[in-house]
């Protein structure tokens, strides 16, 4: 039982696969103008990686080294494939503003690297976990990212108007860089230093430090 | 992991199998999904088509209000409707594609920037009495990012606009994306597309707002903040559709009572 929390709430904050591993950064950038549109690209992502876990761990015994990163692919693929024609079957509004990054999460690397990193050697039912906690970490980020961006871009949350603009009436002006993806940078990383703040050890060892240039025998 | 899992005859057989499941359920999927998908797109297309016409019930159906509506296939070359084509089932972005069914636009004849335009375009009507009320025409048109589709709409003078708005683009949110603003498309309504007595269109986004004191106010409309190329965009694929090469000659021929 402790290993199956271990395995989905560390990656929420201790283990987050963008935060730390800074995987999966392309589509926080891209669908997080909108919370809508933002819930429903979590939701997606996370049954994706939960399956290609399940799917990748229950074969894992029978796929060839050589061909395995293939194998992998073609499941994600496919599973991508039907997560896309479910929402434009279900959620077609929000599956038309989502458009092209459902399918891109098939490149989307939480998926292939927990597949390559955990799923190829653990059993299914830890592997479909793994996958749920992985797709956690990565919605804590981007809910919050969205949370952001719409309430201070276009003073709305999941389109309900909480600021009223000025543009509609209201008070408020909005802060248009929010809305254009270089922002999310700045929010993941306030993000980043909130978590490193928090768990000091996920701070990496600087690669060299620069000596203070005083003495003769420093330089 | 076992030793025999990289000869030759296995590393095939998990390849093949593979494939062959993988295959099978995508293809499911996208065959039992595709009535759901078709219906959503047609209601979408279809209250698309009443928003820009300006009808709006809550009591009713998408379908039981487009019922009032009718659709006309147009010939782009004669300005006249046709019965070449069946409006049902017909796709004219598909057409704007296929070299058979559309005609190729030059350089100078394309300023909404779409290279090449069907030649069968859908029109909707909203009829009474025999009397066109209002005329709801597709429009497309390049804007910054993105291709946008959307209709407009002409009261029943034929020269007056009765709603504008675009049902897929993917402008910048909040930027370009604000053409979906309410605000901005009810600038719209009541503006005039022709001068008196001709088919040139007039009618066009300007940069800032239009005030009381614009020249030819009732043919300007106010350009989005922070998104000029879009506006010039938007302004440029009304331009288009309205002029000789779009609905132009389809709107002479229906004034005149010839088609």
């Amino acid at each position: 039982m402790s290993k199956t929390n271990e395995v989905v709430l560390t990656p929420i904050f201790k283990n987050n696969p963008i935060a730390l591993q800074i995987l999966g950064v392309c589509s926080a950038l891209a669908v997080t103008s909108s919370m809508s549109v933002t819930v429903v690209m979590c939701l997606a992502l996370t049954s994706v990686t939960a399956f290609s876990n399940l799917f990748i761990s229950s074969i894992r015994n029978h796929v060839p080294g050589n061909i395995r990163i293939i194998v992998q692919m073609t499941i994600i693929a496919s599973l991508v494939i039907v997560v896309d024609q479910v929402l434009k079957a279900f959620a077609y509004e929000i599956s038309k503003q989502l458009s092209v990054f459902v399918g891109l999460i098939i490149t989307n690397c939480i998926v292939m690297g927990r597949a390559e990193a955990f799923a190829m050697k653990n059993p299914p039912g830890i592997s479909f976990l793994d996958g749920i906690g992985n797709g956690l970490g990565y919605s804590v980020v981007l809910l919050s990212v969205g949370f952001v961006r719409e309430l201070f871009g276009s003073g709305k949350l999941f389109g309900f108007e909480i600021l009223p603009l000025v543009t509609d009436g209201g008070w408020y002006y909005s802060n248009g860089l929010l809305l254009l993806p270089p922002s999310a940078f700045f929010l993941i990383g306030i993000f980043i230093w909130i978590l490193r703040t928090a768990y000091p050890d996920q701070v990496e060892k600087p690669e060299f430090e620069m000596a203070p240039n005083t003495k003769k025998e420093a330089a | 992991m076992a030793s025999n899992n990289d000869t030759i005859g296995k590393t095939l057989t998990v390849a093949v199998s593979l494939c062959v499941v993988c295959s099978i359920i995508v293809s499911a999927a996208a065959v039992m999904l595709r009535p759901a998908q078709q219906a959503n797109k047609d209601l979408d297309r279809k209250s698309n088509i009443l928003a820009a016409a300006g009808i709006s019930d809550s009591s009713k159906s998408v379908d039981e209000l487009f019922a009032q509506i009718t659709t006309r296939m147009l010939d782009m070359e004669t300005g006249k409707f046709t019965d070449a084509v069946n409006a049902e089932g017909y796709d004219a972005r598909q057409a704007a594609k296929d070299p058979a069914q559309s005609i190729k636009l030059t350089a100078d004849q394309d300023t909404a920037s779409i290279r090449r335009q069907a030649r069968y375009m859908p029109v909707y009507m909203v009829e009474s009495q025999g009397e066109i009320e209002k005329l709801i025409l597709p429009v497309h048109g390049y804007g910054l990012w993105s291709t946008l589709y959307g209709f407009i709409a002409l009261e029943g003078d034929l020269n007056t606009v009765g709603g504008f708005g675009f049902y897929e683009h993917a402008e910048t949110p909040g930027l370009g994306g604000e053409v979906d603003n309410p605000v901005w498309k009810n600038l719209w309504q009541g503006k005039s597309v022709y001068a008196e007595g001709s088919y040139t269109p007039k009618l066009a986004v300007i940069k800032g707002k239009v005030g009381a004191a614009t020249p030819d106010a009732e043919f300007k409309v106010d350009g989005l903040s922070g998104a000029t190329l879009t506006s010039v965009g938007v302004s440029n694929l009304v331009q288009f559709w309205m002029g000789e090469n779009g609905y132009a000659p389809f709107l002479a021929n229906l004034k005149a009572g010839g088609v």
